[in-house]
C-alpha cells in the first residue's frame, strides 16, 4: 500500500503491508526522524504526539493510511537551530528538559495549543496539556508556555519548512 | 505457628476467590446472544433500551459532562472533559487520540464523528423511560423527527461502532451490548413505526 503526504514540508511516499501500521513505525523506522518517540503505545503518555494539519495527534494509534494527502509536522520541522520555534526557544530559555525523553511530544503538544490558543491561562494549560513526563518537568513546562506564548505574540511563529 | 498457617491459608483462599469473583465480573460478555434478558422483558422497547442503557452507548451520554471508559465506565483519564463542542478541548481533542477506527495496536476505539453527546442528551442515571423521552424531545434531540432518530439509531456509524468496539488496552475484547445489532435495528424501526410509544414503566 502505497502512502503519500507532506512531512516537515518535504513531499514523501511510502510503502507498507499494512494500512493499520501506527505512524509513529513510519516516522521513526522508514523516514528515519527519531525525535517523535514511543512511550506507552497506547495514546496515553504523548511522547509520540506529532502535528497532522495542525492538530496534536498521538501518532502511536494514528494508522498510516490515514496520513494520505496530510501534512504532518514533527519536532525536526518543528524549527531549526538557527531559527527555533517560540516553544523550543522557550523550553531552552527555561531550562525545561531533564532527561528529555518526552519532551518533544509536549513542545508539539504546546504547539498546537499557541496555534488555537495564543494566550492560554494556566487552566487551558492544565486542560490541553496532559502529556505525561516522568522527570516531573511540569513546573518548568508552565512557565515555558507562558514564555513561548510571549514570545509568539512578540514574533509570529515562522514554520521552518513550510 | 499452625493457627498462623491456617490464617494464612484461609486469607489466600478467601482474597483469590474475591479476586476470582471480581476478575470474572469485568470479563466481557462471551456471546451477546447468550445474555440473559428474560428478566427485562422482550418488547421491541426493552430490546432497543437495552442496547442505549449499556455502558458501550452510556459512556458517551454522560450527565456531568466527562466522559466514561470501560465497562465499569470509570471517568476518563487525564481529565478530559466535554468542551465547546462536544469534542474536548481547543488542542487536546477526541481526534487526538480517537480516529475513525479501532486501533488494533493502541486499544484506542474510533469510529466516524467520534465525540460526546450534547449535553441535552445527557443519559446517565437516567431511567429507560427518561431516555426515550428524552430522544423524542425535539428540545433535547437536536429539532430532530421520529424519523430522522430512527435512522440515527439505526445506521449512524458511532451508534453500530457498539457491535464492533475493538480491544481494549490490554487486547482484550470490550463487551458489546447484550442485544445482537440486528435484532436492535429490527426491534428500533419496529418500536418507531409502531408509534413510539413509550411505556408508563
Amino acid at each position: 500500500m502505497k502512502i503519500s503526504f507532506t512531512i516537515n514540508g518535504n513531499a514523501t511516499s511510502v510503502d507498507v503491508d499494512d494500512g493499520d501500521t501506527p505512524l509513529l513505525w513510519i516516522i521513526r523506522d522508514v523516514l528515519d526522524l527519531k525525535g517523535t518517540k514511543f512511550g506507552c503505545g497506547k495514546a496515553a503518555c504523548g511522547a509520540c504526539t506529532i502535528l497532522v494539519d495542525g492538530d496534536a495527534v498521538r501518532c502511536c494509534s494514528y494508522a498510516a493510511k490515514f496520513a494520505e494527502g496530510k501534512s504532518i509536522t514533527t519536532i525536526e520541522g518543528l524549527g531549526t537551530r538557527e531559527n527555533p520555534h517560540p516553544v523550543q526557544q522557550a523550553w531552552m530559555d527555561e531550562v525545561v528538559p531533564q532527561c528529555g525523553y518526552c519532551q518533544p511530544g509536549f513542545m508539539m503538544a504546546t504547539a498546537a495549543l499557541l496555534e488555537k490558543n495564543p494566550n492560554p491561562t494556566d487552566e487551558d494549560i492544565d486542560n490541553n496539556i496532559i502529556n505525561v513526563c516522568r522527570c516531573a518537568t511540569y513546573y518548568r513546562m508552565r512557565k515555558a508556555i507562558h514564555r513561548a506564548a510571549d514570545l509568539t505574540e512578540a514574533q509570529p511563529v515562522k514554520q521552518a519548512k513550510q | 505457628m499452625r493457627a498462623n498457617l491456617i490464617f494464612a491459608a484461609v486469607t489466600l483462599t478467601l482474597t483469590a476467590a474475591v479476586l476470582l469473583s471480581s476478575y470474572a465480573a469485568n470479563q466481557p460478555t462471551a456471546n451477546p446472544s447468550e445474555t440473559s434478558t428474560a428478566d427485562q422483558g422482550d418488547s421491541n422497547f426493552d430490546k432497543m433500551m437495552q442496547v442505549l442503557t449499556h455502558k458501550r452507548c452510556t459512556n458517551c451520554h454522560p450527565s456531568d459532562g466527562i466522559p466514561k471508559q470501560g465497562e465499569d465506565s470509570h471517568s476518563h483519564y487525564f481529565g478530559i472533559q466535554r468542551g465547546k463542542d462536544n469534542h474536548g478541548f481547543a488542542a487536546t481533542q477526541c481526534k487526538t487520540c480517537h480516529q475513525t477506527e479501532n486501533s488494533e495496536f493502541s486499544g484506542v476505539p474510533g469510529a466516524p464523528e467520534w465525540s460526546l453527546a450534547p449535553d441535552s442528551m445527557r443519559w446517565e442515571g437516567l431511567s429507560r423511560i427518561e431516555i426515550a423521552k428524552s430522544i423524542l424531545d425535539p428540545q433535547r434531540n437536536g429539532d430532530k423527527t421520529p424519523d430522522e432518530i430512527m435512522h440515527h439509531l439505526t445506521e449512524h456509524p458511532l451508534v453500530l461502532w457498539a457491535w464492533d468496539p475493538g480491544v481494549n488496552a490490554n487486547g482484550d475484547p470490550r463487551q458489546p451490548p447484550p442485544v445482537p445489532k440486528d435484532e436492535y435495528i429490527t426491534a428500533v424501526k419496529t418500536w418507531f413505526q409502531e408509534g413510539a410509544v413509550i411505556p408508563e414503566k
